[in-house]
């Protein structure tokens, strides 16, 4: 299971990282694009979207499921991985570059109540079991 | 190849054309059609070659044993196609006066009549068109009932974890929150679980019985006991009525609302995915919401019974009336079980199942869940063997293909893994379910020796594995030449 | 009768194997007091013979009238060898292409199918089919709402047909989607596309019935115009026999085209049979293409390079996706699916043509003979297809039912849906109709209105 240090998590398998301009971006991490196996392809959110926390804001599609992508804070969604709709196959070879949208979160000290890498390896590994 | 690809210009089947002088001018040029259609241009024997070529590539009923769970895929009587294509059924238009439909009305009054009976609910409609609006009309009939008495808090449908896709998404298209509860380990409704989720948020359960993993919901009394005390009302999924058929009836059950898959229980044809037919029964209290057109009969006379008489329905499902057609093929068929032999389509496909069980158990495939009865299908899990060689149930289920079976339900229920819904259905015989078993029995120890050689089938099919992921990721839906 | 095969043998055999005593024992699961003692209400079994001289005698009493009913199903010919392949057992008794190697023929003429309604309605994608037309127009409306998120407005003309309107106020009551409906002209009996309020902005989509339910042929480029101009989808409903001779609802307006077509493909090779089943279609544009609910085929490759078919992208069904699926649709109307398909490659684009063309004529025909009756007249001048609503002097009812007793079917009643017509009826005459029946229906007609 490839979990980088350096990026949060939450329980719903995106990870996040926190840009040099106060921006999150966000994907799905490894475990999930394993889980879900071939991706076939990303419904994304419009920039310029609220979102709250937790709400469902993209889609990632593969053959024999389609799951819901969440956002982990609350903010508004500044950018997209357009080019990354072109290729959702992206996703499955490298998750971690393959970011699905950016958001400017409304309280970046909320950062803190998302999980570091191992929390994430604990809770993705007793899912698994 | 397409029919496209046998095209060539200036071909046709022209006595299929009408010899009439077109007389267009009245239609503005701005309205016209400028290119037209990509059809293609074939003689009538190229498209009859074609077609009955294509036919051929399919696996069905007629050719093979067809062992699909929770679908019934017994046999199809040719009396019921041929009777419904009767020219006087087949010329009938759906508005033409009830005076000049009478044979054809009392056909579907007295299917009406005779699925309450067999049911044990109150009042019938044969109106939706496939089981899943059936599905939809239950759920909606469920949000009526609780509408008109002002009780709007009541917003969420209960299902089993196990339950079919179908009763979370007709729940939630009839604007209802899905709230799941677990099976236990033997199979049944988590009762516990059941006890904590009900409330006054309640609006219903779905429950399929005997369950989607082929066992009779042991605890189908307290379960009717616990939503009904909480304010609920409770809704039968009939895919696996064939079981039970004039065994125990969904009514006696206490169900509220029922839906039936007449192309199922009632053995009218599957047609490659279609047309179904989804009749709904209900109980007394639910009888007032029944989608229209429903049949009644007054001075001897059978007539349509529409919105006007029934302001309370929660309306009309299809343009005229659901697929009737399929209705006659239904109404042949039961008269020709009648009373009788409504037990027996139980009796047969609940022995011929227990069976194919026992015989499989005996080859190492034991049923998923030992200690119960089979129903009229059962599960196995293929875990063991997927450990023990890396042959999948997907492989094992192509391999059967290759033997000349059609596979069972693959992956369903979800719950149990690796898992084969296998129902053989009434009309199978002994002999039939024997050669399926040494068939298996062939796939496991092949899948021993040369595991390979089982996860590369089917190698003698017109077509090897297809590649989905190319098929969802580059859609291909549609030749334009 | 219960097509059971077991010999005696067998069963003893059987309960031998499971280790049980009897058949009845096998349902010990089943809580006694639930058990039913008989189904005494229902009839004794009957033999295929019985059964045949019943349902025959049936028939007959019903009988075969001369039909000029449209209004949504539509009698034409169908030839003979559309039902003799699609009834073959390989398509009648086979199901849901679930195994695709097992299923080719069922998958490679679905894909025939949407190809073939692709084209004709000028769109990008279609699906499998769905249950009927009007079960397709509310899909139709749920895919736009879907698409058009937060919008829960639709506008639909008062001109679709009436049940249609029905079915689809059922379907999505529960989804708070609000329907609208557009009037008509009682001038041209169309509908004035152009009226549509700037401010009805929340629209997700406007409804364009082309034919509309009088047969009269609508503006669909100002439909289409006007739809998107609000930031609304078009929604199509079309005959789709009409598409043969009028444009695809994919180049409809001076934009893009319409979005998404539905309707019935009963007029290709399905017959009338008292209502169903019929075969919705529903197709689309590339952009909506997620949103399409149902079974679609694509084209792929084997493991060998080999072309095949197989269902495709169903992740959003119900059988993945459960509570978040697009629609709760299992089914689409395969048999149906094959007769169309076989129908439209034996007529080809040519022989739609004349068919509807012919159907176009017949109408023409029948509406001059009646011109001679005294106080007939069409209710709208403007262009129609193969249909038309006729102002009578009195009551339809009554009218009809005297030409029933000549055995002719006059037409559909229209004065229970539109009170405001007066006494009116839709009369349609396909291209099965001969000149002699249209003597015979014009006289019908005077003779009943005469007495």
């Amino acid at each position: 299971m490839n979990i980088p240090e350096n990026l949060r998590y939450t329980a719903t398998h995106e990870w996040v990282r926190l840009e040099a301009d106060g921006t999150l971006t966000v994907g799905i991490t490894d475990h999930a694009q394993e889980l879900l196996g071939d991706i076939v392809f990303l419904e994304l959110p419009e920039a310029g979207r609220r979102v709250a926390a937790g709400e469902e804001c993209a889609v990632v599609e593969s053959v024999k499921a389609a799951s819901d992508i969440y956002a982990p804070l609350a903010g508004e969604v500044v950018a997209v991985n357009t080019p990354a709709t072109d290729d959702p196959a992206a996703v499955n070879r490298d998750p971690y570059a393959a970011w699905l949208f950016r958001i400017r979160p409304d309280d970046a000290g909320a950062m803190a109540g998302l999980l570091d890498a191992a929390a994430y390896r604990h809770a993705a590994e007793s899912e698994s079991h | 190849m397409l029919i496209f690809e046998l095209s060539r210009p200036g071909r046709r089947s022209a006595q299929l054309a009408p010899a009439i002088r077109e007389n267009t001018d009245d239609i503005p040029e701005r309205a016209r059609r400028v290119q037209p259609p990509l059809l293609p241009e074939v003689s009538e024997l190229d498209a009859v070659r074609h077609y009955t070529r294509l036919s051929q590539r399919n696996f069905s009923i007629d050719t093979q044993f067809y062992p699909l769970g929770s679908c019934t895929m017994k046999y199809n009587p040719r009396a019921a196609h041929a009777l419904a294509m009767l020219p006087e059924f087949l010329a009938r238009h759906p508005l033409a006066p009830e005076a000049t439909g009478q044979g054809f009305l009392a056909c579907l009054h007295e299917l009406q009549e005779m699925l309450a009976e067999i049911t044990g609910m109150a009042a019938v409609s044969l109106t939706p068109m496939a089981g899943a609006q059936g599905e939809f009309a239950g759920v909606a009939m469920i949000r009526a009932y609780h509408g008109a008495r002002g009780d709007h808090a009541r917003n969420e449908i209960i299902v089993p974890d196990a339950a079919h896709g179908t009763n979370p998404a007709s729940a939630t298209v009839c604007g209802f929150k899905v709230r799941e509860v677990p099976t236990t380990a033997e199979g049944n409704v988590d009762l516990g679980a059941l006890a904590a989720a009900v409330g006054p948020q309640t609006a219903g359960l779905m429950l399929t019985n005997p369950s989607t993993l082929g066992v009779f919901e042991a605890g189908i009394v307290e379960i009717q006991r616990i939503v009904h005390a909480a304010g609920g009302l409770t809704y039968y999924d009939g895919a696996n009525l064939n079981a039970i058929l004039g065994k125990v009836r969904p009514g006696d059950m206490g169900f509220d609302a029922i839906h039936m898959n007449l192309h199922k229980t009632f053995s009218t044809p599957h047609g490659g995915g279609g047309p179904g037919a989804g009749a709904v029964g209900v109980s007394e209290r639910l009888a007032a919401y029944l989608p229209v057109p429903l049949l009644g009969r007054e001075g001897g006379l059978y007539r349509w019974i529409g919105e006007r008489e029934r302001p309370q329905s929660i309306g009309r499902l299809s343009a005229f009336m659901g697929n009737a057609g399929v209705l006659l093929r239904a109404w042949v068929y039961a008269r020709m079980l009648g009373r009788e032999g409504m037990a027996r389509v139980a009796d047969f496909s609940t022995l011929n199942a227990n069976y194919l069980m026992a015989r499989l158990a005996r080859i190492g495939l034991p049923p998923f869940f030992p200690a119960r009865r089979a129903s009229h299908e059962f599960v196995v899990s293929l875990k063991p063997l997927k450990d023990e060689t890396g042959v999948s149930a997907m492989d094992v289920a192509k391999c059967l293909l290759d033997k000349g079976f059609h596979a069972p339900t693959t992956y369903f229920p979800a719950l149990v893994p690796e898992c084969l819904l296998i129902e053989p259905t009434e009309t199978e015989s002994k002999q039939t379910l024997d050669a399926f078993a040494d068939a298996l029995a062939e796939i496991l120890d092949l899948a021993r020796r040369d595991p390979q050689r089982v996860k590369g089938s089917p190698w003698t099919l017109p077509v090897r594995r297809l590649d989905d992921v190319r098929a969802a990721r580059e859609p291909d839906l549609a030749w334009n030449g | 009768m219960s097509f059971i095969p077991h010999t005696a043998a067998d069963v003893g055999a059987m309960l031998c194997e499971i280790g049980a005593e009897s058949i009845e024992a096998l349902f010990d699961e089943i809580p006694a007091g639930l058990r039913c003692a008989g189904l005494e209400r229902l009839p004794a079994a009957m033999n295929e013979a019985e059964v045949t001289r019943l349902m025959q005698s049936r028939a007959r009493a019903d009988g075969l009238a001369l039909n000029f009913i449209g209004a949504g199903a539509y009698e034409h010919h169908i030839p003979a060898a559309v039902w003799q392949i699609a009834g073959r057992g390989e398509f009648y008794t086979s199901y849901t292409p679930y195994q695709a190697e097992a299923s080719q023929g069922t998958l490679q003429l679905l894909y025939e199918f949407q190809s073939m309604m692709a084209s004709l309605t000028g769109m990008d994608a279609s699906n499998a089919s769905v249950y009927d037309g009007a079960s397709a127009a509310a899909e139709a409306i749920l895919m736009a709402v879907r698409a058009k998120r937060g919008a829960r407005r639709v506008l639909i003309p008062a001109a679709l047909h009436p049940l249609y309107r029905r079915t689809v106020r059922s379907i999505v009551a529960a989804q708070g989607i609000e329907l609208v409906e557009l009037p008509w002209e009682a001038a041209s009996g169309t509908t004035n596309w152009k009226a549509i309020a700037a401010g009805a902005q929340e629209a997700a989509a406007v409804v364009v019935a082309q034919p509309n339910f009088f047969g009269v042929i609508e503006d669909a480029d100002a439909a289409t115009d006007r739809a998107h101009e609000i930031g609304a989808l078009a929604i199509a409903a079309c005959n789709p026999l009409a598409l043969a001779l009028l444009a695809p609802p994919g180049r409809w307006g001076s934009g893009a085209g319409a979005d998404i077509c539905c309707g019935d493909a009963q007029p290709f090779g399905i017959p009338l049979s008292g209502g169903g089943p019929y075969l919705g279609y529903l197709t689309c544009k590339q952009p909506l293409l997620r949103q399409l609910p149902g079974r679609i085929v694509g084209r792929t490759v084997d493991l060998d390079g080999k072309t095949g078919y197989t269902l495709t992208l169903q992740a959003r069904e119900q059988h993945i996706r459960r509570a978040k699926a697009t629609s709760n649709i299992c089914t689409n109307q395969g048999l149906m699916t094959a007769a169309a398909t076989i129908h439209l490659a034996l007529v080809g684009a040519e022989g739609l043509h004349r068919i509807a063309a012919a159907s176009h004529a017949r109408t023409r025909e029948l509406c001059a003979r009646l011109a001679a009756i005294p106080g007939v007249r069409p209710l709208f001048p403007g262009p129609f297809f193969h249909e038309r609503a006729i102002g009578l002097p009195r009551p339809a009812a009554g009218v009809l039912e005297r030409m029933v007793r000549n055995g002719i079917l006059g037409g559909h009643d229209l004065s229970q849906d539109y009170p405001e017509l007066g006494h009116a009826l839709l009369v349609c005459a396909t291209e099965t109709k001969t000149g002699a029946d249209l003597d015979r229906y014009a006289e019908a007609l005077a003779e009943a209105l005469s007495c």
